[in-house]
């Protein structure tokens, strides 16, 4: 008896990419829209607040000293009669660059350390380690103190490298840790008897799997840079020239806003700091929530 | 006293719909039986193993009804099977030996455990140390940590653990297979030396191994894709097998004393299917050799002769 | 064509490195052209360290490995690379032997890369489709897909294609089937032994001792670190010698017959560094003599091809 058997079509269940995967997760995470939103805003403001002022950055205008916010002046003028919506717009530039400089610096440095400590492991990794454990340990605000001392004319820039140069150590811990797990998975091996170079299988096999904290530490290191940059501002170690929402909660304290209640001179750089580094770190538990899918609620 | 499962169904809920993973199984064990459950990864014996325990999220339960002792359980409900598990039945979960916390003790944590069940430790400590002697394991295991110890060490460490309430039933998902095959022999027989002393009264030994099944077990039941396929005795599971899935899968593996140039053994070609939408009929259709029209339906799991049943068209023209 | 002399790794451990740990001892032992050796051996008995010396994926800590002449551990750069046209290996889990994120064919593409950078795209096409029809897979099927959508066995062959682009004359094989289902085993070992027959020397690691007398001549049995029996496989098991071996011959779990009363000793946790046999402790009392405790006992030649490192047994 010849039995006839049917040939039954493989039903490939058609899985969404797991790119499509990720931005469909991340389109119904609230606090990743809610964050990125606000942040998204700021920096909107950066960039298009100029063109709304028409005064310039320190002029001052003698006639309108400390007023309070009106049509003219729209958050008020300082105690030197300078418009503080001017200063504020471009003292959020001031803050994003040190931001992303600042930030983008420390994440780099702390990639690059993390990813060799933790690839090539033996005495690299010793040094490596020590170099990290080095640079925790200097107390920051000693060396910038010094550093002030020294350094009569300080700009942004400077700030940047500085803060940068400072931050990165938590960042290569973790990245090293990582890196450790990640290289003795197989498919590394599998790279290595390829005959990839080391450089080529950390770039090209590692950091993408790692992709999803690398993005979260450059969110992280950002805000920290300017929460730090913010607090060097204010107690007179940030840049001399230029203007920055730290600098400018400084001189508020400074001449005396407290005193005569002139909160415009301050509340607006304070809460724009709060703002945006709180954005950013609550973008940052919705990103959690959207690359690891045991913390989604289904 | 034993245990009977009716027409149990259980699903695991998924963003794209139900998995089937366990579709209308039936079967009895008695007291004092050691029933192996075999098949490949996917064909729900470890579904089947936790749902008569522990039957979480994502697993849903659908319908049917499991019987311990002439006793309904309330699989459905987790909080009312906790005056359930450990007294009545246990089990011994896949990658239990890693699942042992690894800043307690040893003896904490079996008090603690004990102390959630509402049994006195002290009490309990003599039968613990006598279990403990029965598997070779030295008192003092009690003052240890569970890295300390190795990977059979902490396995016949399980294996006393769940058993200390003498449950009714046994459940030992996978506990040999990541053992040594030294090691896999002394765990396996224990299990048997347990049953033998009533310990435990009847056990389901779920395994992909089905060469430690017949050294230990009494029956087997063999699963694919998530429907029960045929269930013996060991005897005959091995020597006279009715499905073409079992004929093929104990045909597939080597044996000591069979070599490639003398007998070429062959597999089963094809995969298993997906259970997010199931084939229609017979599942096993798309791999099977012998498959025909009627197989378009469903094959009932029936009793073809004494305690052999079988999901087959073929196989019951045979005995009709 | 592969040969090992003496091979040995310790690794140190413990707080500065203080305490050694010898994970292979003098291990020595040859591999023909088209032949399959299978190293048999349970946890910690060093099998798979060996593997990763001979790919050079794990450093050497004394002893050579030759390979058609040339000293494996001493290659590097450009040399490495070109070992790499002739030795591949294939490891036991598959689905990590692949970057989740990226689709399944990358392995090929990095194959391409590496060795290939000039060749045309309809020749490499062919190459492929060759490759995988060789390894019996169906390219339409299993190209442009992640590795999520296809079975394990489907994957490791995947894996031994990737080795054949590349005209390997030795492939390591490490448990490559002992994470795959019963009824796809078969079909990957099947495969191996074509391609053996093809001219492929095969070194096939396992704790299955079933696997091993399947498809492989010779036969190395491991235990911690040191070969404690060695030979042809069939002289192997059926008059295995080695207390360990019969240990292990008696406790394989059989279709045919049934464990015999055998009892097994079983082993503690701490791996002990002692000067006498390291299979000492386990060892029957019976068995043992007073020189056991004292020398691990070298290989020697029992009858032809069938070498024991045990006292009780002489030169032929």
């Amino acid at each position: 008896m010849i039995e006839k058997k049917e040939k039954t079509e493989k039903v490939f269940a058609k899985e969404p990419k797991k790119i499509n995967e990720f931005l469909y997760f991340a389109l119904r995470n609230t606090k990743l829209k809610v964050g990125l939103s606000i942040v998204l805003l700021f920096l909107l403001l950066t960039l298009i607040g100029p063109l709304f002022t028409n005064y310039e950055l320190n002029a001052f205008s003698a006639g309108s000293l400390s007023s309070p916010p009106s049509s003219e002046y729209w958050l008020g003028t300082t105690v030197f009669g300078q418009d503080i919506y001017t200063q504020f717009v471009y003292g959020l530039r001031a803050t994003f660059i040190v931001g992303a400089i600042g930030g983008g610096l420390a994440t780099i440095i702390g990639l690059l350390v993390g990813f060799i400590a933790g690839y090539r492991g033996g005495i690299v990794d010793e040094l490596l380690n020590m170099l990290t454990n080095i640079v925790l340990v200097i107390p920051a605000f000693a060396v910038l103190l010094i550093i002030a001392a020294y350094l009569d004319v300080r700009g942004i820039l400077m700030e940047s490298v500085l803060i940068g140069l400072i931050n990165w150590t938590w960042t290569a811990r973790a990245v090293r840790a990582q890196t450790f797990s990640l290289r003795s998975r197989e498919f590394v091996d599998m790279a290595r008897m390829s005959g990839m170079k080391p450089l080529k299988i950390i770039f090209t096999e590692i950091a993408p799997n790692m992709m999803s904290y690398l993005l979260m530490a450059l969110i992280l290191q950002f805000g920290g840079a300017i929460l730090f940059a913010a607090t060097l501002d204010f107690i007179g170690l940030g840049p001399t020239q230029g203007i920055s929402l730290g600098l400018m909660m400084n001189y508020a304290v400074l001449w005396g806003a407290l005193q005569f209640g002139s909160w415009w001179w301050f509340v607006p750089p304070g809460f724009a700091i709060m703002a945006i580094v709180g954005s950013l770190y609550i973008m940052n538990v919705g990103l959690d929530e959207v690359f690891n899918p045991k913390l989604r609620e289904m | 006293m034993s245990l009977q499962i009716n027409n149990l169904r259980v699903y695991y809920q998924t963003l794209r719909g139900d998995v089937k993973a366990l579709d209308d199984a039936t079967f009895d064990i008695r007291d004092g039986e050691i029933m192996g459950l075999a098949g490949e990864s996917g064909c729900g014996k470890t579904t089947l193993g936790n749902s008569i325990i522990y039957l979480s999220p994502p697993m849903k339960f659908i319908e049917g009804s499991v019987e311990l002792d002439n006793e309904k359980l309330p699989i459905w409900d987790m909080k009312k099977m906790d005056k359930y598990r450990f007294k009545k039945v246990s089990i011994i979960p896949q990658y239990a030996m890693n699942a042992m916390n690894p800043t307690r003790k040893i003896g904490k944590m079996i008090s603690e455990l004990l102390d959630s069940k509402k049994v006195s430790y002290r009490k309990t400590k003599q039968e613990l140390e006598r279990r403990l002697d029965l598997v070779e394991l030295t008192h003092n295991i009690l003052n240890m940590y569970p890295i300390e110890l190795s990977g059979g060490m902490k396995q016949r460490m399980v294996l006393v653990l769940s058993t200390l309430l003498n449950p009714s039933l046994l459940i030992a998902d996978e506990i040999t297979s990541a053992l040594d095959v030294s090691t896999q022999k002394a765990v396996a027989d224990m299990l048997v030396e347990f049953r033998n002393r009533e310990y435990v009264k009847s056990m389901i030994v779920i395994t992909h191994d089905i060469s430690i099944l017949y050294q230990i077990a009494d029956s087997i039941l063999v699963m694919y894709a998530g429907k029960l396929a045929e269930k013996a005795s060991t005897r005959v599971i091995i020597h006279s097998p009715r499905h073409p899935y079992t004929k093929l899968l104990i045909s597939s593996l080597p044996k000591v004393g069979v070599k490639y140039s003398e007998k070429k053994l062959i597999g089963i070609p094809g995969n298993t299917p997906m259970l997010l939408k199931p084939p229609i009929g017979c599942r096993f259709r798309d791999r099977c050799p012998v498959a025909f029209d009627k197989c378009i339906e469903e094959p009932p799991f029936i009793e073809i002769e004494k305690d052999h049943f079988v999901a087959c068209w073929k196989e019951y023209r045979k005995n009709a | 064509m592969l040969k090992l002399d003496k091979l040995t790794k310790t690794y140190k451990t413990g707080t500065f490195g203080g305490k050694l740990l010898p994970a292979v001892v003098d291990v020595s032992f040859n591999v023909k052209k088209g032949e399959v050796v299978s190293l048999i051996g349970e946890s910690g008995s060093g099998k798979s360290t060996i593997g990763k010396m001979i790919l050079h994926l794990i450093s050497i800590t004394s002893g050579k490995i030759d390979f058609n002449g040339i000293d494996v551990s001493t290659l590097k750069g450009k040399n490495l690379k070109n070992y790499y046209r002739d030795v591949q290996g294939v490891f036991q889990d598959p689905f990590s032997s692949y970057n989740p994120i990226f689709k399944a064919d990358r392995i090929f593409n990095i194959i391409r890369q590496e060795f290939f950078p000039k060749i045309e795209d309809h020749k490499w096409k062919d190459k492929i489709n060759k490759s995988l029809r060789d390894v019996g897979l169906n390219p339409d099927q299993v190209l442009n897909k992640f590795p999520h959508q296809l079975s394990g066995g489907q994957l490791q062959r995947f894996l031994i294609a990737r080795a054949l682009l590349l005209d390997i004359q030795f492939l390591v094989a490490d448990e490559i089937i002992s994470m795959l289902d019963a009824s796809t085993r078969v079909d990957v070992l099947n495969l191996l032994v074509d391609l053996k027959s093809r001219g492929l020397s095969i070194l096939f690691i396992t704790h299955d001792l079933s696997l091993g007398y399947y498809i492989s001549e010779r036969a190395i049995i491991l235990y911690r670190g040191f070969i404690v029996e060695m030979g042809s496989t069939d002289k192997i098991y059926y008059s295995p010698l080695h207390p360990y071996t019969k240990m292990l011959m008696a406790s394989v779990p059989r279709l045919d017959k049934k464990w015999e009363e055998v009892k097994i000793e079983l082993k503690g946790k701490k791996a002990e560094v002692s000067t006498g046999c390291v299979y000492y402790e386990r060892c029957k009392a019976a068995d043992r003599k007073k020189s056991c405790s004292q020398k691990m006992p070298g290989l020697v030649e029992v009858e032809s091809d069938h070498f024991v490192a045990c006292d009780c047994f002489k030169k032929k």
